[in-house]
């Protein structure tokens, strides 16, 4: 793409890029840190995953101060116009995405010392999945790469189906043991974080598709959370 | 001189188009200054009651091809036109065609307004007259009124249709252009920047007129201003050095435009 006419513009939306590339490295490094936390029971790093949540809700408000005075300033067309629109929404998904990473840390707290190591390794799988789903999808962004976002918008469902598959793991041995009911709850929820994050990973692909082609994804996304229908019968 | 003919990006094109009658076709259009070909092989259809927006770079050819359409060039020495413009079904360029009831039906607004140094009533009054279309007197005063009121100028002026047209301000003499053009019945009107010599609350009640008039009138406007094509328009066509790039629903053309030109255009990253 060649520059514009007026230099000043193109630096608006360098400067755009710039916010989003740093909001992404930083939710890179808040998911990771979580993920660390809660497999080694670690509550001195996940106190600190807590407070640098700011971190990245001050950059999101930045993003949309920027990207308001861009379109106030510019009248962007087309393409420009995709990008700050899509700036903003990713900058919102970066932002739940820090907001998730925050909450599975948190629960760090309420997993004693004394539970067995092995309940805490399937999220610790799902965490370092939705890891990698992430960075790509970063990656896919700094480059403009559709191609690289449809394939990480399509393995979500290896997000999706460990998640399943943690999800009855959790409820065997809740319904072996049920003093475990409390730490597999959070477990639960962890997982259910990183399903979550999984699905704005998907946003942000759809995101950059749209980006560069000016229309939406048309296929239908393959899902495999089939939670929401899983059930035991405990009185069997 | 180039001969292929010209290749131009239809944007899956055009709705409005397909919803509408076509008003002019022009096929294989070619407009020469003396060796400057300025058209190059120039086809598109313009659909009735929709206002169509040129856009292009100074010198593109967007204000050469507006004229083509009532034969203001014809005016020019050493100007000559190739090709076929026709205005439904019949070729303007035919030999047999009086270039005054021509001008009749295609009514013209200019950059910088240009009223006669004549009353305001008469500045509206004169193109009836001059056609004969008025049978009386009365009949004058209704078609001077209902025009100046088309115009969304009657309420201002009212009071004061003798003072001269050239005493309003830029913007009401614009919009008495507007009426001029519309007190002789045309059906297309071509606006040539109508709003370049105008302050941003002038032109947006111009567009908002153009907005009101569009029903019924086959409009085509030249404008610099892309955000003003995009606001007032339902087509686009964009023009590039004597070539008509890319003609689609004005949406489309400038959210996702198919050609780089184009683009490259619409976003400032010309040249």
């Amino acid at each position: 793409m060649s520059d514009h006419t007026v230099k000043s513009y193109d630096d608006d939306l360098a400067s755009l890029k710039q916010m989003l590339a740093e909001m992404g490295g930083l939710a890179e490094e808040q998911l990771a840190k979580a993920i660390d936390a809660i497999t080694k029971r670690d509550t001195k790093l996940a106190d600190r995953v807590i407070a640098d949540d700011d971190r990245i809700d001050a950059l999101e408000q930045q993003v949309e101060e920027k990207a308001i005075l861009t379109i106030a300033k510019r009248q962007p067309m087309a393409q420009d116009l995709r990008q700050i629109i899509v700036a903003i929404r990713i900058s919102a998904d970066l932002e739940r995405i820090g907001d998730l990473a925050k909450n599975t840390a948190k629960r760090t707290h309420a997993i004693s010392e004394q539970m067995p190591r092995k309940l805490v390794s399937g999220l610790t799988r799902m965490g370092n999945l939705a890891q990698e789903q992430l960075k790509n999808i970063l990656d896919a962004y700094a480059q403009n790469d559709a191609e690289k976002a449809i394939m990480v918008w399509r393995s979500d469902e290896d997000i999706d189906a460990l998640y399943n598959s943690i999800f009855r793991e959790l409820l065997t041995y809740m319904m072996e043991d049920p003093r475990m009911i409390g730490p597999c709850t959070h477990l639960l929820f962890g997982a259910k974080n990183m399903e979550r994050i999984g699905d704005h990973t998907t946003n942000i692909a759809e995101n950059i598709y749209f980006l560069v082609h000016g229309e939406t994804i048309v296929e239908e996304r393959p899902k495999k959370d089939s939670t929401s229908t899983t059930n035991y019968n405990l009185t069997t | 001189m180039d001969a292929s003919p010209q290749k131009i990006t239809l944007s899956n094109t055009p709705r409005i188009l397909a919803a509408r009658d076509t008003k002019i076709v022009a096929r294989d259009v070619n407009v020469y200054y003396g060796e400057k070909h300025a058209i190059k092989h120039l086809s598109i259809d313009i659909p009735d009651r929709a206002v169509s927006a040129f856009i292009g770079p100074s010198g593109c050819g967007k204000s050469t091809f507006l004229r083509s359409i009532n034969r203001m060039n014809d005016t020019i020495d050493g100007c000559r036109v190739t090709g076929d413009i026709l205005v439904d079904g019949k070729n303007i360029y035919d030999r047999d065609l009086d270039v005054v009831q021509l001008r009749a039906r295609v009514g013209m607004v200019f950059q910088k307004p240009n009223p006669f140094p004549k009353s305001i009533f008469e500045n509206v009054a004169y193109g009836p007259r001059i056609h004969g279309i008025a049978k009386s007197k009365a009949d004058l005063e209704e078609i001077v009124v209902g025009s100046l009121k088309k115009a969304s100028l009657f309420e201002e002026v009212k009071d004061r249709l003798d003072h001269s047209g050239t005493s309003l301000s830029g913007g009401q003499q614009q919009r008495l252009c507007i009426a001029r053009a519309i007190a002789v019945n045309p059906e297309i009107i071509l606006m040539d920047e109508p709003c370049s010599a105008l302050d941003p609350i002038a032109s947006a009640r111009i567009e908002e007129l153009i907005d009101e008039i569009r029903q019924n009138y086959c409009i085509i406007i030249v404008t610099h201003s892309m955000q003003q094509a995009a606001r007032v328009s339902q087509l686009t066509a964009f023009f590039h050095l004597g070539d008509l790039v890319e003609f689609g629903d004005t949406d489309e053309m400038f959210t996702t435009p198919k050609d780089k030109r184009t683009q490259d255009y619409i976003t400032g990253r010309f040249g």
